[in-house]
């Protein structure tokens, strides 16, 4: 490989760095000024941040724990963005994982653990593919705005489990909202006791690899990236768009899907009405940060991760609202845009 | 002897209905204005999030509910430009700019209410706008009631859409508003500033979602709640495609949804009832899709919409 094609090479990787080192420190920035101006400490907040995030193994472990939905989610968004599909629908898709798994988890309980196991996380990702592929649906066969229908299914996924878990799959004892513990031979192993690590987070990053390896090395993803590019030169390429956006919408919902059948298995062991706390959202956060890149998702989500854990710490020992979260999310996604633009304009001055 | 109840239900759900449907009103009256000028604001249900806080903070820490609207104006205002420095000035993706839109008014609405409102676990209420009356027209009876005895938000979304269709249709303005939306390219050599005019389009939109979400806190009820918008934002969206992109039929598409509000508040009410609460309180949300999916090739969207320019 000659010189030049090298540089120009590590150039576009170092590019793909730049954006979120230049968008974190930005977005942080902005919340210590929120911080500053609501009178409280923004170091001490953010110490404490830190402190909870990383202080030692258990919570490292946290982070990984936190991260492992929001990497799965993040790398199916990234496939659904790419593709110009603006899934806004990921926590309604994580619900209806969750909920199939339960199901499967509580009703077919006596089957063994090495069918039960796979069957809980597969029946998982199709809920959530179908909950998904059903915005699809609406879009091409009626030309409804994806960004509307997945956020009413959203709703309707949220409202039904708030049903379930009040209703017909509430524990015997009845004390909480909340359905008994699926069949133990479901959870998922945990290889690092006494922490909660699983292999759901072994799972995520292979599903990383493997989406990436679906996005950029195969004529699949291709087309779905043609339709993403322009839908009419991809047409044109006979590429067909509506199936393509089908797939990009399976995929997508699917990953949530399996997040939510994750998050089951190997954590909560149970279906509650708070199952996720917006994890849907964050992954939009977590998939644009590193440019819809499944592989940087990995890094994107296990950031984002520490984010959630720290805040935790941060709103019990500095007292700070841990939905500050949220806005240091959206103002991240902004960073991102202006460094974006920011490169844009730099580029177009050097030609 | 059947009637009577009947009719009482139907005054009440009607009645319900307009106050139902107001915050969606300005919401969506005013992205009709944002789309017509080419630019596609998701962002609505995180601006509505911050008008409603900015407009309660301000009305309860004055008492004064008029201080409180020009609040949220003004945290619309702000919204607004921020969002078209970044979808007009930088021609970021609109929906991507809207997503952290809604994620920073979730955020920082709900932040800033706990910092300074929730440490004392009371629920604070402030004094809302009270129904006025409109003296003759209240007594007649079942319009009185349904018609008549309204707050002014209420009131003030027929105001509203009446000067919304005349600026859109009956102005120079509007007609620059809507050629921009249309064809930029040529609205530009007609010597229209494409970039003032969508940016005007961005700060009417966000303005108008701003007072929808105060009108929820200063008229529908007395209090924030995080999260007190519930979707509206989004529902909006939907009601500028249900009405074609005009004043007017976003104002009744509007109606329509707030009628599913009023009818599942009702049912839930009901013990005769026997349906879930929850499927309930997820009609409006199911009504939307299926109210998307049977209507929405009916009208066609402003052929540049969601495109940068140039």
């Amino acid at each position: 490989m000659d010189w030049a094609a090298l540089r120009a090479r590590l150039g576009k990787q170092l590019r793909s760095v730049w954006t979120p080192l230049i968008a974190i420190p930005i977005s942080l920035l902005i919340g210590a000024g929120i911080l500053l101006l609501s009178g409280y400490d923004p170091i001490a907040a953010y110490q404490a941040m830190w402190q909870g995030a990383f202080k030692d193994r258990i919570a490292v472990t946290e982070v990984l724990v936190k991260a492992t939905p929001l990497i799965f989610i993040g790398a199916g968004l990234a496939v659904a963005f790419r593709c110009s599909i603006w899934n806004i629908g990921a926590e309604g898709q994580f619900y209806v994982g969750a909920v199939m798994a339960t199901v499967v988890g509580i009703y077919l309980g006596s089957l063994p653990g090495y069918i039960l196991m796979p069957l809980v996380l597969i029946v998982g990702m199709i809920g959530g593919a179908f909950w998904g592929m059903l915005a699809a649906f609406l879009k091409n066969r009626f030309g409804a705005s994806e960004v509307v229908t997945t956020i009413m299914l959203n709703y309707i996924a949220i409202y039904v489990t708030g049903y379930l878990v009040t209703g017909p799959m509430i524990e015997t004892k009845g004390l909480f909202a909340q359905t008994p513990k699926i069949s133990e031979s479901a959870w998922l192993p945990r290889f690092l006791p006494p922490t909660r690590l699983h292999i759901g987070f072994i799972l995520a990053i292979i599903f990383c690899i493997v989406l990436y390896i679906l996005i950029f090395k195969t004529s699949v993803g291709f087309a779905i990236r043609a339709v993403g590019f322009n839908p009419d030169a991809a047409r044109y390429a006979s590429i067909n768009v509506r199936s393509n956006i089908l797939l990009a919408m399976a995929i997508s919902g699917g990953a949530a899907g399996l997040g939510g059948a994750v998050e089951v298995a190997g954590i909560s062991y149970r279906l509650y009405q708070l199952i996720s706390p917006g994890y849907g959202f964050d992954g939009i956060a977590v998939s644009l940060l590193v440019g819809n890149n499944p592989l940087g998702v990995i890094f994107s989500g296990i950031l984002f991760g520490a984010l959630r854990s720290g805040a935790e710490v941060m709103q019990l020992s500095a007292k700070v609202p841990s939905v500050l979260v949220f806005a240091i999310q959206g103002l991240v996604i902004l960073s991102v845009v202006a460094t974006g633009a920011y490169r844009a304009v730099v580029r177009e001055k050097e030609e | 002897m059947e009637l009577m109840p009947a009719l009482l239900f139907l005054q009440s759900m009607l009645a319900a209905t307009w106050r139902m449907a107001t915050p969606i009103i300005y919401a969506a009256v005013g992205e009709v204005f944002t789309e017509r000028s080419g630019v596609l604001n998701i962002g609505l249900e995180g601006i509505m999030l911050i008008g409603a806080f900015a407009g309660y903070s301000v009305a309860y820490e004055t008492g004064n509910l008029v201080l409180g609207l020009l609040a949220a104006l003004v945290s619309g205002l702000l919204s607004g430009l921020i969002f078209a420095i970044f979808t007009v000035s930088v021609k970021a993706n609109q929906i991507v700019v809207g997503a952290a839109f809604n994620m920073i008014g979730m955020g920082l609405s709900a932040f800033l209410y706990r910092t300074i409102y929730s440490q004392s676990g009371r629920v604070l209420s402030l004094q809302p706008f009270r129904p006025l009356d409109i003296p003759g027209l209240s007594d007649i009876p079942f319009l009185g009631e349904v018609l008549f005895r309204h707050n002014i938000m209420v009131y003030g979304t027929v105001v509203l859409v009446v000067l919304a269709a005349f600026v859109l249709y009956r102005t120079a303005f509007g007609l620059s508003l809507r050629s921009v939306g249309e064809h930029p390219k040529a609205a530009d050599t007609t010597g229209i500033n494409v970039p003032a005019t969508r940016y005007v389009g961005v700060l009417i939109g966000a303005v108008l979602a701003a007072l929808g979400g105060a009108s929820l806190t200063l008229a529908y009820s007395d209090q924030f709640v995080e999260g007190i918008v519930t979707g509206r934002g989004f529902i909006a969206l939907a009601v500028v495609v249900f009405g074609a992109w005009s004043p007017w039929g976003a104002f009744w598409a509007s109606l329509l949804f707030g009628s599913f509000y009023a009818l599942q508040l009702r049912l839930q009410a009901m013990p005769e009832v026997l349906i879930p609460y929850q499927f309930l309180q997820a009609l409006p949300y199911l009504a939307t899709l299926v109210v998307l999916i049977s209507l929405t090739r009916r009208a066609r969207a402003p052929r540049a919409l969601g495109v940068p320019y140039p």
